[in-house]
């Protein structure tokens, strides 16, 4: 299959790793990846910043620069959430409904990472090979944006080597939201405080997400604390085998641990 | 009947009630986050509520349903709110009730005071009610010289504390028992001094106080959790049996009805009576459900007045998306889900609607301007719409009115300039390379100034990569 992938500007610009791992890990399975070069970032922030007008040029380019594919792939649930929930929000509500119905069409053809593996290739084993212990963070929009359901624990289980141990309160939001971490930084903080609470008491070497923002946020504040956990993409994960699960890839990528 | 001419939406007027606070959101956070008790009780409290609320609704094999039901009756009582309201009002006034419309807090407050007047009362008893709250009833009665006594518990256990409600449905959850016990034995007249916090002996406590007010009070002022079109039936739910006897005790009876509240026929609190405990209290079913309709010769209040209150909710219903905060209920669930409410607890909101729910429907009833903090006021985490049972989508809704807010010059200047910049992907490639050469963020992002180092407050930055995907991609 031909797959678009949809980088997203936070894993472009921060984290390549887990957008090089999603290549590797698409090609393995087989498919062609490909890399629409015009893309930049899909306007969530600026959608829920309060910006929907600025937002409205960036919705424009997504929608021009991935409509010509019959599929898109991100590592990300909450940029595919705003390009399936809000795209055509913003259009309609700046009365371009062709832009509108372009953009749910978009939607429809965009898939978060474990949807499209398990969804539409229908795998949960991917092969993979991870010698570590693991906790799943679900993130809060693609729990409940998306639906993701279960699929990247389902993924997480077949991957050899892993050990997967339980988050306690797992569904609470870790205090991200974007620019909420900025405006409400007290309250964020309160929220993350708990989060790696949680995430400690499971004595995981790695906590894993499908989102690079929320993992930047819990990471963040693992690092902050000397925590000695590092937080890993799932996509990361699942890209890696024998000789490159342990640190290979990570270090070849020159990110801190 | 007194009529007021409703035609241009007015939001709700400034200086009356308790829906602006005092100071923005964050700083109200800041100052809950700090206080270990308070953290603890609304941890303690919140996670029970959910824990219960959950449990009973597991067993509703139709709550999927029951919700949509809820949701599709609400938004048609809105489509045709003028229609049903006139039509409650000639139920009500021909069971011999009477109907005041108040097209403010200002016009509410002086029709119930003045209705007390009339009856020749200097106290009035109160059912629990989260209207009279928004309308600043209490202060305006006191003002009036008349004496406004909560009979709810937890209403009571916050006069007594000369407190403000920071939850609606329980609204001194930021108490804990040894707390109320304190305030009891300060504050209630006639109290054992031998009051322990076991939650029996502070609610016999409470019983010995109000039942004296139930006997002696000739007027009660309350809300309502419905009223029903067809029949002019209002009704009110609770759990401690305090309500019904104000409802039924009194001479005379004013209920003063958000016009939201209208449900168009008898058949539909059948669904609303079914979300409404189990989302909130998490019962199967609410211990008291009373309901009235005008008057009953020889039994109950022989005066009933119902005071249709707008107070900005006009202003609600004339936006498309914000409307439908509109439909809420008053349950609270989505302020037991919610990981901002469970930190900073209602007075933060400095609205009595706190919460999710809060944060939506203040900022529409008051303009968005005078509450520009409330939208923000969400990590938009989403659990408040999987939890409300009438499927109000609250992160839309914050979403949309956070693009009504007034922002700060330099940040609208920066994410101008940032949408820019994205949609030329040359200047975005440049931007990219920019930001890792030039380390102005300092090692894991210390030097950031503000607003940014809220960020790094408490959060390192990661290390920019030393390429960025689309190098790599290049590259390859």
């Amino acid at each position: 299959m031909r797959v678009a992938l949809f980088v997203t500007c936070l894993a472009d610009t921060l984290f390549p790793q887990a957008a090089v791992a999603t290549v590797r890990l698409l090609e393995r399975l087989g498919h062609e990846v490909v890399f629409p070069g015009d893309q930049t970032c899909c306007g969530q922030l600026h959608v829920n910043t309060g910006y929907p007008d600025d937002a409205l040029r960036l919705v424009r380019r997504h929608v021009r620069v991935f409509a010509p594919y019959d599929v898109v792939v991100a590592p990300s649930g909450s940029c595919v959430g705003s390009v399936r929930h809000q795209h055509a929000v913003v259009a309609r509500r700046a009365g371009d409904e062709r832009l509108a119905a372009r953009a749910e069409e978009v939607g429809r053809r965009t898939y978060e990472l474990s949807e499209f593996l398990v969804d539409v290739l229908g795998v949960t084993d991917v092969g993979a090979y991870y010698p570590h212990r693991v906790t799943y963070h679900p993130t809060c929009h693609s729990l409940r944006m998306l639906r993701v359901g279960d699929r990247p624990l389902r993924l997480l289980r077949a991957v050899r080597g892993l050990e997967l141990v339980e988050l306690p309160q797992a569904e609470q939001c870790c205090g991200f939201g974007g620019t909420f971490a900025v405006k409400n930084a007290d309250t964020s903080t309160a929220m993350l405080a708990d989060k790696m609470r949680h995430v400690l008491a499971t004595r995981a070497d790695v906590c894993t997400a499908g989102d690079a923002s929320c993992l930047m946020h819990i990471g963040g504040g693992l690092s902050r604390l000397r925590a000695g956990v590092r937080t890993v993409h799932l996509a990361e994960i699942l890209a890696a085998t024998e000789g490159t699960g342990a640190a290979g890839e990570r270090e070849r990528q020159g990110v801190r641990p | 009947m007194t009529r007021t001419f409703l035609g241009m939406p007015a939001t709700a007027p400034r200086g009356v009630g308790q829906l602006r606070g005092e100071e923005p959101f964050p700083a109200g956070a800041r100052r809950a986050l700090g206080d270990a008790q308070l953290r603890r009780n609304l941890r303690h409290a919140t996670g029970t509520i959910r824990a219960k609320s959950a449990a009973v609704i597991d067993e509703v094999p139709d709550w999927a349903e029951l919700r949509a039901a809820g949701r599709a009756i609400k938004t048609d009582a809105m489509a045709r709110l003028p229609e049903l309201l006139e039509q409650l009002e000639a139920a009500v006034t021909r069971a011999g009730g009477t109907v005041h419309w108040a097209a403010d807090a200002v016009e509410a407050n002086r029709i119930v005071t003045d209705l007390v007047r009339a009856a020749g009362a200097d106290r009035v008893m109160k059912v629990k009610s989260m209207a009279t709250q928004e309308i600043g009833l209490n202060e305006a009665l006191e003002a009036a010289g008349i004496e406004p006594v909560e009979t709810d518990l937890a209403e009571l256990i916050v006069q007594l504390g000369d407190d403000r409600p920071s939850h609606i449905l329980v609204p001194a959850i930021h108490r804990n028992r040894a707390e109320i016990r304190e305030i009891f034995l300060r504050a209630m007249p006639g109290v054992d001094p031998a009051l322990t916090d076991e939650p029996a002996a502070l609610a016999a406590a409470a019983r010995r106080h109000l039942r004296e007010t139930f006997l002696s009070t000739r007027v009660a002022v309350s809300g309502a959790n419905f009223a029903v079109a067809e029949t002019g039936t209002l009704a009110v739910v609770e759990s401690e049996g305090n309500g019904r006897m104000c409802l039924t005790l009194p001479e005379t009876l004013i209920t003063v009805l958000g016009v939201e509240k209208v449900i168009p026929t008898w058949r539909d609190l059948e669904v609303f009576l079914q979300l409404l405990p189990r989302a909130s209290t998490g019962e199967r079913m609410n211990p008291y459900t009373s309901m009235w309709t005008g008057v009953t010769p020889g039994d109950g209040p022989q005066a009933f007045h119902l005071v249709l209150l707008d107070n900005g909710r006009s202003a609600v219903l004339a936006d498309e998306v914000g409307r439908q905060a509109l439909h809420c209920i008053r349950c609270s669930a989505c302020l037991n889900v919610c990981p901002v409410y469970e930190r900073t607890g209602g007075h933060a909101y400095g609205s009595v609607y706190p919460g999710p729910i809060g944060a939506v429907l203040s900022p529409q009833l008051t303009g968005v301007a005078d509450n520009a903090s409330l939208p923000y006021a969400s990590s938009l985490c989403g659990a408040c719409y999987d939890a409300c049972p009438v499927m109000i989508d609250i992160p839309s809704i914050l979403v949309h009115l956070r693009g009504q807010a007034p922002h700060p010059r330099a940040e609208a200047a920066a994410m101008t300039a940032a949408a820019y910049t994205m949609d030329h992907p040359g200047l975005y490639a440049a931007a990219q390379r920019a930001a890792r050469l030039s380390r102005l963020a300092g090692p894991r992002g210390r030097g950031l100034p503000p607003p940014l180092s809220g960020w790094t407050a408490s959060r390192d930055l990661p290390e920019p990569p030393p390429r960025t995907f689309r190098q790599w991609w290049a590259e390859r």
